[in-house]
């Protein structure tokens, strides 16, 4: 029990340095955010919108927009370690390196959830759809850890090659393709009040993928900080 | 002193190229015309192997690529890497001549199918796995990371068929007849060609990967040499 509670000290460690340093700096969120309403402007322009064709990629619209915000914040969570040479600190620290995982994806969901809280109301004005609605938080809940679960095991990855920035999203975006689809269908079905057996069958597929990958993530992160 | 080419392999090559001659021979002159497709058919005959090939080498990856994260050897990692190299020539066969076959059959050359969405995102997954080996230059971090990315886009291939299949069943109408079409009935003579075109693949696929296997092994001595080179 005792090591399980400084398992959970570490991940919480972690967590706490990067919002602390978040909450000083206000570069990342902030950064993130104004993506967001500009991915959200754009998508107006881009597809002539009229009220039907909104209802109809309302989802569509949301989703793309959360995950390109939140591979600009994957993108920050290793390399700004990179950068200041912190790493190498993190890793001399006699915890389980899962706990480094485990705590940057906590700082990097806090991150997209912060983003989502704020897109969201916006979103819901400009588009004049209501997104308020429980089902649709879990959904986006589901989405964002199956999301940031696997981003955070690949940025690790794309934040020690030579060209980052652009290596994240490459790997990123083919394998999460099933996130996008059960959330951008899930959140369609609640849009429309579908009935429940089609959102259910979206929920499964993300909290199904969710699980796998988490688990699979935690076997493999030893071999990508290995110095 | 580059050894030179093994028996066996030498061996290899000439059964290959003689399963090839008589694959071609099958196909278009044994095989029978088949009724409701035409001739289109045919490619059938290479489109099926060359597709549960590239599965088969995308499974080698991962296999080799567990193995290497085991034991550290690289030469683990280097059968990972040629095998996703000979998988990719696979895969872009098949979707070629998939492509070559929906046009005359479907009247388009490609149309979001889970089968063909899910193969186009698979294809993609493993020229991400190339980008990444290309911009990592220390060759231990890039066979981790090689070994880690080629383990986790192949468990992701299964749910992505899932999750698209789901999505399509929902709207049916637009390839409800697909199914029907591609349970073809198989007489005996397209039975044994259909047979010997797998058979002739898997030997092909052994034969380049063991080639390409070669090259990585002089690779990686060559770029030994060469940083004990820039050492010395």
């Amino acid at each position: 029990m005792n090591s399980l509670n400084n398992y959970l000290k570490a991940v919480l460690a972690i967590a706490r340095k990067d919002l602390a340093a978040e909450i000083r700096s206000r570069e990342l969120v902030s950064a993130m955010l104004v993506f967001s309403l500009l991915v959200v402007l754009i998508f107006n322009f881009a597809l002539e919108l009229d009220k039907s064709a909104r209802e109809n990629v309302a989802a569509g619209v949301l989703w793309v927009t959360f995950t390109f915000a939140g591979t600009l914040g994957l993108n920050r969570t290793f390399a700004a370690e990179k950068d200041r040479g912190s790493l190498d600190g993190l890793l001399l620290a006699p915890v389980d390196r899962t706990a480094i995982y485990f705590g940057k994806l906590i700082s990097t969901l806090v991150f997209m959830l912060l983003v989502e809280a704020v897109v969201l109301p916006v979103f819901s004005v400009l588009y004049g759809i209501s997104l308020f609605n429980f089902l649709l938080f879990g959904v986006i809940l589901l989405g964002t850890f199956g999301y940031g679960g696997v981003g955070t095991l690949l940025a690790c990855m794309a934040a020690q090659t030579r060209t980052r920035d652009v290596m994240l999203p490459i790997l990123l975006f083919p394998v999460t393709v099933p996130v996008m689809l059960g959330a951008v269908r899930a959140s369609t079905g609640i849009l429309a009040n579908a009935e429940w057996g089609d959102i259910a069958m979206w929920i499964n597929i993300l909290v199904v993928y969710d699980v796998i990958f988490v688990a699979v993530a935690v076997m493999v992160f030893d071999y990508l900080i290995e110095e | 002193m580059t050894p030179s080419t093994p028996k066996a392999l030498q061996t290899l090559n000439i059964v290959s190229i003689l399963m090839f001659v008589i694959s071609l021979g099958l196909v278009f002159l044994y095989a029978p015309r088949e009724a409701v497709m035409g001739e289109a058919q045919r490619i059938f005959y290479y489109h099926v192997p060359s597709a549960w090939v590239s599965f088969l080498a995308f499974g080698v990856t991962v296999v080799a690529g567990i193995a290497f994260l085991r034991t550290g050897d690289h030469k683990w990692d280097r059968l990972g890497l040629s095998s996703v190299e000979v998988g990719i020539v696979f895969a872009v066969m098949t979707l070629l001549s998939g492509m070559l076959w929906a046009r005359p059959s479907w009247n388009t050359w490609w149309t979001w199918d889970p089968r063909l969405t899910t193969y186009a995102i698979l294809l993609l997954i493993y020229f991400a796995y190339l980008m990444l080996r290309q911009g990592i230059e220390d060759p231990d971090k890039r066979a981790r990371f090689g070994s880690v990315y080629g383990i986790v886009g192949f468990i992701s291939v299964p749910i992505t068929y899932f999750s698209i299949y789901l999505w399509r069943t929902i709207h049916p109408a637009l390839f409800g007849t697909n199914d029907a079409e591609t349970k073809m009935r198989m007489e005996t003579p397209m039975l044994y060609t259909f047979i010997f075109s797998n058979i002739f693949f898997a030997v092909l696929y052994v034969t380049l990967l063991w080639h390409r296997l070669r090259l990585e092994n002089d690779n990686a001595r060559v770029e030994e040499l060469r940083m004990r080179a820039s050492n010395a």
